[in-house]
């Protein structure tokens, strides 16, 4: 096995990542983070980096589902698991309710942490459509926010749940 | 394609018949509506490309090594070794890039590396690119530096009583070294009035430092290509200033300098000035002919801060029998930290900004900011007024309370009222603040709540007022401070190019919002191309609340020019008056028939035709000599105020002493809103964040200088559950000099939190907390020295006849 010492003699290991639906052969350094494989080795640039220590959200993905800070996790973790980013949380021909809610209620100012906390979003959406607004605080209670105070997310995300719900897109409930 | 089709196709969107006839009855189409954002989907889809989300073909990463000592000479740097190691490309010191920077012209005091002495755990002394950060990291660890320790200050105070250990060397002989600028100002006979005055409020409050804490870190990226022109992308806020900066530090012609600028993950005022890594990368690049890019680790950020100065604020206001305000007493000293940064205006700003929106028959500050060895303050959100602001409006609750009068009645008695002028001579034309008192006395129900809640809840209110951009650039000169160009495609797409820096804020979407409702195109058909510099004319940045006022204003400008040729050229075609044609919803309309119309596109064309391509620049410049006629009465000056009223409702937990609060109610005076969404979303932004000031930041230093928590977990910001509940009520007042009436809503928001909280907190349980953050150590401890205040019968028990009410359930 090669030092980690020396930069040129990084151990590169060959590794099956499963992100968005694609099955990728990557070769990356073994001390990867899955957020260094998905922005530096993938060009997914989606997740952000806040921290790099776990502590703002911003890295979050989704790995089977589960909402997960990609920043704090190696990559060889994400080995056998759909890896889902911001980048494949709609389909093809529309945006996710939650993407098109955050648009219309000004859920997102700077957006940096935004990628966050639509994952974590995501996930609390899937496994429950009618959220109460304590159990939203909740959900996203690993995501900092330092735009918004955290309002106009909430009302997003309520709003999106109803688009779910009703199967339209929040753009129809809304009227815009 | 038939030419139906064709307008069919670029109309999209276009609105009907109906909808054209009911435009006609509105003052506006555009202004005024909850509207998208211009690149809320890029956000939310995550394909918004930020600093560190570009790489560059064959790019370098860069380290920056940071001083472990306070204050140190540098006595000798060898990168000998480091420079061996595999992997390194290039390793810049100080001496190689040995001339200073800084945001003021008049106190650049700044290098891109230091040369001489580190000021601060965390000073840049050597810049190291590679092929890699790991490699980077490696090679800091090869540098060595030798320093000769100095003593050194963290308290102010102290520094202050040291000049014989000067931090930096005094700006004239026999001046106190650690002195960076001392401000004193009176207007009218503070001494007798207060002398005169019915009661006295008097006491020391402490601003303990806060940080700005963007949760995206600082990042650059430099490229010098063969043609000798450097380009710079990088998190500032500042573009023109940074673009200025670069090219004099680097000793570079002006013109082969090119800033961008791309979205930004927030700033709040911590990115609005030049720093090291921009000079690193530029500097990096040059050398090693390749892109070098740095981003700040979390840790790097906390201490590249920039943030709230700790202030020290002694405070004597007297007020007549009937409330009115006689006399403001302000005596205060800032803790700069190492260096100048925006220091001089800070000073200025910690007595300037709190003249409004209250009469004050009299007042005077005496403002002093300190070195000290610790990273650098400047400006956050609410630059140098939001400390002043917690103690003056916990001053006037004291006085409400000596008086026996309601503390938004006392508020009221004290109107400074529009078109007037403060006690320091600043021009206020608009002014809500009567409006916002009166909005969130209503929704708070406030009159049922004031003294009336149980002991452990209460209620608290404050007032405040902010610029809307400043009279005086950072640099003198006559130019105009913001610009726009538009150029107008034949698909009727309109190209907006402008410097503003859109920060999260929406300067992007404004001026989109602007030119559909001026153009009449649909909001999808403007583009916005902003902050870069080698295309857009120069605004000079998204600081001191001026972007909306002032590019909104240049829009306006420039949008007209346009809209004034396309109406001639229809109007010919319709033989018919200017005047009679309207653009708007996708059309050019007779406003006599709306059914003679014809696609905004079409006529767009017929005006090409006429007058040849379309496009048109547009300016603002700020009105000039209308502030008051003394030093440093300028600073502050601005074309409009913004004005904001809060109140905070607080439960105060007796064995605990943690404060919960549970909402804020925030009365925004913004002129008008252009889209009411992202003026709440201000509002609450700035709420959260006073809110966060007020109970849970502290950036605060170890004994050895080293930051005590420079982390996001750590460092305390609040989470989604930790944030209370935030009510926007937005009152528009109409400014004469905004565009549509507009004035800013980003910084003036935030102000009230703090001492709305720190009042509520007095209605819940009695104590005044003088120092923050109102953390459950502090209030217990203040909780206990009133209970044996009380048990010595020293004061009578607060909101409770005796012994332990107990608290109302959560939820009640």
């Amino acid at each position: 096995m090669a030092s980690l010492d020396r930069p040129g003699e990084l151990l590169i290991e060959a590794i099956r990542l499963t992100v968005n639906g694609d099955t990728h052969d990557l070769g990356v350094p073994s001390h990867y983070t899955l957020l260094e494989a998905l922005r530096y080795v993938l060009g997914l640039t989606g997740p952000k980096q806040g921290c790099d220590k776990g502590d703002c959200g911003a890295c979050t993905v989704l790995l089977d589902g589960v909402p997960t800070l990609s920043c704090i996790l190696p990559v060889q973790e994400a080995i056998g698991k759909e890896v889902t980013t911001i980048e494949g949380l709609a389909a093809p021909d529309a945006p996710h309710a939650l993407q098109d809610a955050f648009d219309l209620t000004g859920g997102a100012q700077c957006g940096f942490c935004t990628s966050g906390i639509l994952m974590s979003a995501a996930a609390l959406l899937a496994a429950n459509r009618s959220p109460t607004r304590l159990e939203i605080r909740e959900a996203l209670a690993g995501n900092l926010c330092r735009c918004t105070g955290y309002t106009k997310i909430y009302e997003a995300i309520e709003l999106a749940a109803a688009a779910l719900r009703e199967e339209r897109m929040p753009a129809e409930l809304k009227g815009s | 394609m038939k030419l139906e089709d064709f307008r069919e196709k670029q109309i999209a969107g276009a609105a009907s018949d109906e909808e054209l006839h009911e435009a006609l009855e509105r003052e506006f189409q555009v202004i005024g509506r909850r509207l998208r954002r211009t690149d809320g989907l890029a956000k939310s889809s995550g394909r918004a490309i930020f600093t560190d989300d570009i790489s560059l073909p064959g790019m370098l990463h860069a380290k920056i090594l940071r001083s472990p000592h306070p204050h140190a000479r540098i006595l000798g740097i060898d990168v000998s070794k480091a420079l061996e190691l595999d992997g390194v490309h290039a390793i810049v010191t100080g001496s190689d890039v040995p001339e200073t920077y800084g945001i003021l012209p008049w106190a650049r005091d700044e290098y891109a590396l230091c040369i001489d002495k580190v000021r601060y755990v965390g000073d840049g002394v050597a810049a190291v690119a590679a092929v890699d950060e790991e490699s980077a990291n490696e090679a800091l660890d090869l540098i060595e530096v030798e320093y000769e320790v100095l003593p050194y200050f963290l308290d102010a105070e102290e520094a202050l009583a040291h000049p014989e250990m000067p931090i930096h060397e005094p700006k004239k002989p026999d001046a106190n070294g650690n002195i960076s600028k001392h401000v004193r100002l009176e207007f009218g006979e503070v001494d007798k009035l207060l002398e005169d005055s019915e009661v006295i409020a008097e006491a020391e409050y402490y601003f303990e430092g806060t940080t700005h804490t963007a949760i995206e870190p600082h990042c650059a990226i430099g490229w010098f290509d063969t043609s000798g022109k450097l380009t710079v992308w990088s998190t500032t806020q500042v573009p023109h200033y940074l673009h200025r900066e670069l090219a004099r530090v680097l000793d570079l012609d002006v013109a082969k300098v090119r800033v961008i600028q791309p979205p930004i993950g927030g700033a709040f005022g911590g990115k609005s000035e030049p720093f090291d890594l921009e000079f690193c990368v530029a500097k990096l690049a040059m050398i090693t002919g390749r892109p070098v890019k740095i981003l700040y680790t979390r840790e790097e950020v906390f201490y590249a801060h920039r943030g709230r100065h700790p202030m020290l604020m002694r405070y004597r206001t007297g007020a007549d029998k009937n409330g009115r305000i006689q006399a403001v007493d302000a005596s205060t000293i800032l803790d700069g930290g190492g260096y100048e940064s925006f220091g001089l205006v800070t000073t200025y700003y910690s007595g300037q900004l709190i003249t409004a929106p209250y009469t004050m028959e009299s007042y005077r500050f005496d403002s002093t900011r300190v070195y000290t060895n610790k990273p650098c303050s400047g400006p956050k959100r609410g630059h140098g007024s939001v400390q002043p602001r917690f103690a003056i409006e916990v001053q006037l609750d004291r006085l409400a309370e000596a008086l026996d009068i309601d503390p938004i009645e006392l508020r009221r008695r004290n109107l400074l009222g529009s078109d007037t002028r403060t006690v320091n001579e600043f021009l206020v034309r608009s002014n809500g603040f009567l409006e916002c008192l009166g909005a969130v006395e209503h929704a708070s129900d406030w009159k049922d709540k004031y003294r009336q809640l149980p002991y452990g809840r209460g209620v608290g209110v404050a007032g405040s007022c902010y610029i809307s951009g400043t009279n005086y650039p950072i640099y003198p000169n006559e130019m105009p401070q913001s610009a726009v160009q538009l150029q107008v495609d034949r698909s009727g797409r309109v190209a907006v190019f402008c410097g503003a820096s859109e920060i999260g804020q929406g300067s992007d979407s404004m001026l989109a919002y602007i030119v559909s409702e001026e153009l009449g195109v649909p909001l999808d058909y403007v583009r916005i191309l902003a902050a870069d510099t080698d295309f857009t004319p120069v605004d000079l940045g998204a600081y001191s609340s001026r972007i909306t006022l002032m590019c909104g204003n240049a829009c306006i400008d420039a949008a007209g020019k346009i809209k004034k040729l396309v109406k001639q050229a229809v109007a010919d075609g319709w033989d018919c008056k200017p005047k009679q044609v309207a653009l708007a919803g996708g059309w050019a309309f007779d406003v006599k028939d709306t059914g003679r119309k014809m696609p905004i596109s079409e006529a767009f064309n017929l005006a090409e035709a006429k007058f040849g391509t379309l496009g048109a620049t547009g300016s603002y410049n700020t009105p000039k000599d209308i502030h008051g006629d003394y030093r440093g009465g300028t600073i502050g000056s601005s074309p409009a105020y913004s004005f904001t009223a809060h109140v905070a409702e607080v439960e105060v937990d007796r064995d605990t002493g943690f404060v919960d609060v549970r909402k804020i109610w925030i009365g925004h005076d913004c002129g008008r809103a252009l889209n009411p969404v992202l003026v709440e979303g201000q509002m609450e932004g700035s709420a959260y964040m006073g809110f966060a000031e007020a109970v849970m930041e502290q950036h605060i230093f170890k004994e050895t200088g080293l930051h005590n928590a420079p982390s996001l977990l750590d460092y305390k910001i609040p989470t989604s559950l930790d944030t209370p509940e935030l009510e926007s009520l937005i009152v528009e007042s109409v400014d004469p000099e905004g565009p549509y009436g507009a004035k800013e809503a980003g910084e003036g928001p935030l102000h009230p939190s703090i001492p709305a909280i720190a009042n509520a907190i007095y209605d819940a349980v009695g104590v005044r907390i003088d120092r923050l953050p109102f953390t459950p150590p502090r209030v217990w401890m203040a909780l206990q020295l009133r209970a044996d205040r009380e048990k010595a019968g020293a004061l009578a028990p607060w909101k409770r006849e005796s012994g332990r009410t107990p608290l109302p359930a959560a939820g009640d």
